[in-house]
């Protein structure tokens, strides 16, 4: 039961590190906490059902167009909201509070365009992978791959390229990456790209792994994606990877019955944020976050 | 369109714009005055409401006794769990903290069957097999008010008594901000590091005012419970948190009158979307309407955000969100 609930986190986990990312990258250059994101991803996972199911064109291509879709919303966004609001100089708050808005309106768009019904994706979901004493369904297999496959090209994109390694210099220090001669202009809209295939992909995937689920689920995964950002270090790629993770692990080793006989899965999430509370009381900048220097 | 000319429904409307007023003035008091960015408000609202109704279905208390201790369990909740671990967090972090917080509440509602009637709400607060009712002593309340007053309806005696409340507690912020403790409050928004160099125990401070807008969401909680009775975990989302937010900055943050001006501009705005019955709304049905109106809510924190951030009657050089 050990191996299997591992499994079944690390699936949880891969598919929060991707969302995590993308979070982490825009709060890194953009100073931007996007409560939105959970419904871009539901936009993404919805886009992909559109393609696969109605359309029949599988869930390879399906998911890239989705990808590409929620990229192009992304940078649309940009520059209809995003732009005019760092044109007035907006701070933490306001950023947060019209990404709350946003969140509304997106949601509710969907809502209105798609409709409240639970679909799924067209997948068999009785073709079982057994791996030992692990058993994953086709859904959980195939994320597990893609997500791992995304990870490490997330990695060698923020680590071996030019624009990545700009994107991090620039969520170090934005003052002084312009100074160096980076082109801000060009990084955000980089920065906008990267988080849309996130959201798109992390989008799909989730509703892979849920097997069903409503324009509704994207604010509902938004909470422990948060909380993966947070126990990482807000603004930190490697360390929201590391969080999501992390967390996806612990929720789901959490109903381990051996474990003070296993909590409820219903509080999963709660799990989530107990966890996230104890690493804040020991380290309040997060696990990868620096220390705020007075 | 009938409901629009008719005053049982813009009674109706008023009483729920002052349970908002009390609800977005504990707000108003931690971000307006002393700069804490709680997006968990809500949470504690959910506290003081389930409260009242537990005490009263389970323990046999009467109204007057359980409200105040509802009130104060708000308070207490919001002082002592939300604040003593998450006051050493930056503000970005406590943000998100306090959201947590406030879905936990919500979870822990949901699913804790045997304490709180999970999602079926407070009527299975009781034996199984019974509907559960925690309103008969405010009824009787509420009856006295409006015999008393010659008032027409209830409504009015609830749009009476929830004013006053309201006018009271505003009353109460408005002198307090304007001690010596209140200043201290602006201190700390403006610049926490400084105000603590000038030997003011900042955390203290922070703990107090969270404690106290806890208090008056619960009090608004409390009202929610009296006005509606019935209530489900539902009723707690996120959203309100949210309103109350857009109703301190549609009045304009750091001015406590302007709380109940937004309140009551926010509830014209949420009512007023319901009449969305003419071209094109009207070829959508009602439950695409009631995703139109959310929309149009987020147009307006949009379009507050982005070219109104002092509000109403918000003074920009004092308070322009940063």
């Amino acid at each position: 039961v050990f191996l299997q609930l591992l499994a079944n986190g690390l699936v949880t986990g891969s598919v929060l590190a991707i969302a995590a990312v993308g979070v982490s990258v825009v709060y890194g250059i953009l100073r931007l906490v996007n409560f939105a994101y959970g419904d871009l991803m539901a936009f993404g996972a919805l886009v992909a059902y559109a393609f696969d199911v109605p359309l029949g064109l599988g869930m390879l291509p399906a998911t890239l167009l989705a990808m590409v879709a929620t990229a192009v919303l992304c940078v649309a966004l940009d520059v209809v909201l995003w732009r005019p609001l760092r044109a007035r100089r907006a701070g933490f708050m306001s950023l947060f509070l019209a990404s709350i808005g946003l969140a509304l309106v997106l949601r509710q768009a969907l809502l209105l365009a798609a409709g409240p019904q639970p679909r799924e994706y067209e997948v068999d979901p009785y073709k079982v992978y057994v791996l030992g004493s692990v058993r994953l369904s086709e859904a959980q297999f195939v994320a597990i791959i893609v997500a791992a496959g995304a990870i490490a090209a997330i990695g060698v994109f923020l680590s071996r390229t030019t624009l990545g390694r700009t994107m991090r210099a620039m969520a170090d220090d934005r003052v002084l990456a312009a100074v160096a001669g980076v082109d801000v202009g060009r990084v955000i809209v980089a920065t906008w790209v990267l988080a849309g295939l996130l959201a798109g992909l992390a989008g799909v995937l989730a509703g892979l792994v849920q097997t069903t689920f409503d324009p509704n689920f994207g604010f509902q995964l938004l909470l422990p994606i948060f909380a993966a950002v947070v126990l990482g270090g807000i603004g930190s790629a490697y360390g929201a990877l590391a969080g999501g993770l992390a967390l996806g692990i612990a929720m789901e080793l959490s109903t381990w019955p051996v474990l003070f006989g296993g909590v409820d899965p219903v509080y999963k999430p709660v799990v989530a944020f107990a966890v996230l509370a104890a690493a804040l009381l020991v380290r309040p900048q997060g696990l990868f976050g620096r220390a705020r220097v007075v | 369109m009938s409901a629009l000319t008719s005053g049982g429904f813009w009674a109706f409307v008023g009483v729920v714009a002052g349970i908002y007023t009390i609800f977005a003035l504990g707000l108003q008091l931690q971000f307006g005055f002393a700069g804490l960015l709680n997006f968990g408000h809500v949470a504690f609202m959910a506290i003081g409401a389930y409260t009242l109704a537990i005490l009263i279905v389970k323990e046999g208390l009467s109204t007057w006794l359980a409200a105040p201790i509802a009130v104060a369990a708000a308070g207490v909740a919001g002082g002592l769990v939300l604040g003593l671990p998450s006051l050493r967090l930056r503000a970005d972090y406590f943000a998100i903290v306090t959201i947590a917080f406030s879905e936990i509440v919500r979870y822990v509602a949901t699913n804790e069957y045997s304490l709180t009637g999970g999602s079926q709400g407070t009527i299975a607060l009781g034996r199984v097999g019974t509907a559960s009712q925690y309103n008969a002593g405010w009824t009787r309340f509420q009856s006295w008010v409006q015999a008393r007053l010659h008032l027409s309806s209830k409504d009015a005696a609830m749009l009476v008594i929830v004013w006053i409340t309201a006018l009271v507690l505003l009353t109460l912020v408005w002198l307090a901000v304007r001690t010596p403790w209140g200043r201290v409050l602006r201190a700390i928004r403006e610049d926490e590091d400084a105000a603590a160099s000038l030997g003011k125990n900042v955390g203290a401070y922070k703990l107090q005012v969270l404690a106290l807008g806890s208090a008056l969401a619960g009090i608004a909680g409390c009202f929610y419970a009296w006005q509606f009775s019935f209530f489900s975990p539902d009723d707690f989302e996120p959203l309100l948190t949210f309103f109350a937010w857009m109703i301190i900055i549609l009045g304009g943050v750091g001015r406590v009158f302007a709380v109940p001006v937004g309140a009551l501009v926010f509830g014209g705005i949420f009512a007023g979307t319901r009449f969305f019955d003419f071209a094109p709304f009207s070829y959508l049905d009602s439950a695409d309407r009631a995703y139109v109106r959310l929309i149009v809510i987020g147009l307006v924190l949009i379009g507050l955000v982005l070219w109104r951030p002092q509000g109403l009657l918000g003074k920009r050089a004092e308070m322009v969100l940063e």
